[in-house]
């Protein structure tokens, strides 16, 4: 690695440098670079197949990359175990809501906060009032502070995608990975999750896969549209837009 | 009830069952029960022991171990061995070849007591052994697979594996171990006769102190973050492992404290019941140990201890007047409790009996009455919500 492209990493929160996997020979991300500045939200758009997921997957650690480098603020995640990479500061949003159906909300949240993360400290973790604050803090802010005791399996589906995203917000990541965070809801619960995600993007970077091209607008800095597990067009919504390739393979349908 | 932060780890109702099932071993049973029968209860009571680690490893952190028996044996031959020694002693074993060893190694040709046998003539080591080798071995065993992500199906025919393994072990180096036989014609503990009724008497309070004491600590595991933390495991392992845990130090814990368990009834059955050998080691017992779990319910600490109790009363009574019937009978039991009732018994008490006996018992009612979610539940689909 060169001395330039060394430094001009120092100022991207995640790098992600000739980022390649390849299933069996088929090669879900290819060659894949782009890097995402502090405090941007970020879109990749594509169609079903083009490797978003895997993009995120391969970041988080969840799959290994064959080849390519992810920095996040100089760190080499490709080499980190996913515990590592989030305790790092990366966090990660999945599809489907994933939270703890049988533990209430307010324990899942506890179960987030960055703290008592061994099993040793996990035994003596005490509910003091540090963790409580915080707890209810962050159920303010994602609308369930009301339903803190209720058990998580009884939240309608956008109050469960709403948990999840507190779940994340409560370990305070630089970085925060959102699979489709509207996917599934009611036009009301949608623009109440632009609203909650304008509210959590300060002092952190964002990177938000969806579908939903009018929520792309509302919360965009820049957008990424793969395909085949390549970069297909890059920049601001109305230059992404205006891209014969994309209207072809993507927006036209 | 959680954000109110208890400070003390039992709730009101936990320490009602607690004291309800101290005053049945301790006041009711053996004062209703001949010495005869009090002694099987004090036998059955060994095998909650394992139970009650299963209620962890399997009801909370969804790990099933169907090799629970091995841990049980390890702890039973710890304490054997030392049992064992004692009862060998040069004066006592003056007609064999090798004066002082064991009388099945002398029958086995063998003239010196192998060193592994050497540290369990110290009572002290015997006890921290009955602990800790069942840890250790899980231990190695749990970090060998759940670091490399075995787990469900895979686990359980795994810890199978092992159970048998650790049979044909036994029964094969019968020079070491006393073979299909066992470790028999144990005689004192640090001089105390353990074969007379009144010291049976005394270990069956002593196994009903420890049990109690291994139903606290599991209830400390349960209410503490890392008992929530099993059971989010179970329900979502990745949510837990991209939440910044080591998932796999958290299955290796609670699978060692489970064989720490179940180690100490091994020992406990050791002393009561006089002698140890592979037939409580092995698949079939280890299997009837789970079945135990399931039928008091696997997500209950005491369910299970009732569970293991009522089986076992069952099996004792039905296999002295239809021997053959019993197997049968407990497949059959096995399998109405897998379709009828997945929670066992507890599951049974706590949808039918407790709601009746108010809020101090259950909060099922709470749960009823909860307010619906404030916001409608998604009326559909707006977006394209393709899966990639």
């Amino acid at each position: 690695m060169n001395v330039i492209t060394d430094q001009m990493n120092k100022d991207f929160v995640l790098a992600v440098e000739g980022l390649t996997v390849s299933f069996d020979g088929f090669k879900a991300v290819n060659d894949l670079s782009f890097y995402v500045d502090e405090n941007e939200i970020r879109v990749i758009i594509g169609p079903n197949g083009a490797g978003k997921t895997t993009v995120l997957d391969l970041i988080c650690g969840r799959t290994k990359a064959t080849n390519g480098s992810i920095r996040f603020k100089s760190q080499e995640l490709t080499k980190m175990k996913e515990h590592e990479i989030v305790r790092a500061g990366v966090g990660r949003k999945f599809q489907n809501p994933s939270i703890y159906e049988d533990l209430t909300v307010f324990e899942n949240l506890e179960i987030s906060y960055p703290k008592g993360r061994s099993v040793f400290g996990a035994l003596a973790f005490r509910r003091d009032a540090p963790v409580k604050e915080r707890v209810q803090e962050i159920a303010e802010t994602i609308f369930l502070a009301d339903q803190l005791d209720q058990r998580a399996e009884y939240l309608s589906h956008g109050q469960k995608q709403w948990l999840e995203i507190g779940m994340l917000l409560i370990q305070d990541p630089e970085l925060l990975m959102l699979d489709e965070p509207v996917a599934g809801m009611s036009v009301s619960e949608r623009k109440k999750t632009a609203e909650l995600l304008n509210t959590i993007i300060k002092d952190r970077s964002v990177i938000v896969i969806e579908h939903d091209m009018k929520f792309v607008e509302d919360i965009a800095h820049k957008v990424t549209v793969l395909h085949q597990g390549k970069i297909l067009s890059e920049g601001s919504m109305a230059k992404v837009q205006a891209d014969p390739k994309v209207v072809e393979v993507y927006l036209g349908h | 009830m959680t954000q109110s932060g208890r400070t003390f780890f039992l709730r009101p109702r936990d320490m009602i069952g607690i004291v309800i099932l101290a005053f049945l071993l301790i006041v009711v049973l053996p004062l209703t029960l001949d010495n005869f029968r009090l002694q099987f209860v004090g036998k059955y009571l060994t095998y909650a022991f394992v139970a009650l680690g299963l209620v962890l490893c399997w009801g909370y952190a969804g790990i099933l171990s169907l090799g629970q028996g091995v841990f049980f044996g390890l702890g039973g031959y710890c304490m054997a061995m030392f049992l064992k020694l004692e009862a060998s002693s040069v004066a006592n074993t003056k007609i064999q070849t090798t004066p002082g060893i064991p009388d099945f190694m002398d029958w086995n040709q063998i003239t010196a007591l192998p060193w592994f046998w050497e540290p369990f003539r110290s009572f002290p080591f015997t006890v921290l052994a009955v602990v800790l080798v069942p840890a250790i071995f899980a231990f190695i065993v749990g970090f060998a697979l759940f670091k490399r992500r075995v787990g469900g199906v895979y686990f359980a025919i795994i810890t199978q594996a092992l159970a048998a393994i650790m049979t044909i072990l036994i029964v094969g180096q019968q020079g070491y171990t006393g073979g299909i036989n066992g470790i028999t014609d144990l005689r004192t503990l640090n001089g105390w006769d353990i074969r007379t009724d009144s010291a049976k008497t005394v270990l069956y309070f002593v196994c009903v102190g420890l049990l109690i004491a291994c139903i606290l600590i599991a209830y400390f595991v349960k209410s503490s973050k890392l008992g929530r933390i099993l059971v989010a495991m179970r329900d979502k392992e990745d949510r837990v492992r991209f939440s910044g845990y080591d998932v796999s130090n958290f299955k290796v814990f609670v699978f060692c404290l489970a064989a720490s368990l179940s180690a100490i009834g091994g020992a406990m059955f050791t002393l009561q019941v006089g002698f140890m050998s592979p037939s409580f080691v092995g698949i079939v017992p280890s299997i009837e140990m789970v079945i135990y779990t399931a039928v008091g319910g696997r997500l209950s600490i005491l369910g299970a201890i009732y569970g293991t109790l009522l089986v076992n009363w069952a099996k004792t009574s039905f296999s002295e007047t239809f021997p053959e019937l019993w197997l049968l009978g407990l497949g059959g039991l096995f399998i109405a409790v897998v379709l009828a009732f997945p929670n066992g018994i507890a599951g049974l008490w706590q949808t039918y009996v407790a709601p009746r006996l108010g809020p101090l018992f259950s909060d099922a009612v709470k749960r009823r009455d909860a307010t619906p979610p404030a916001t409608p539940p998604a009326s559909g689909p707006v977006a394209p919500a393709a899966a990639e």
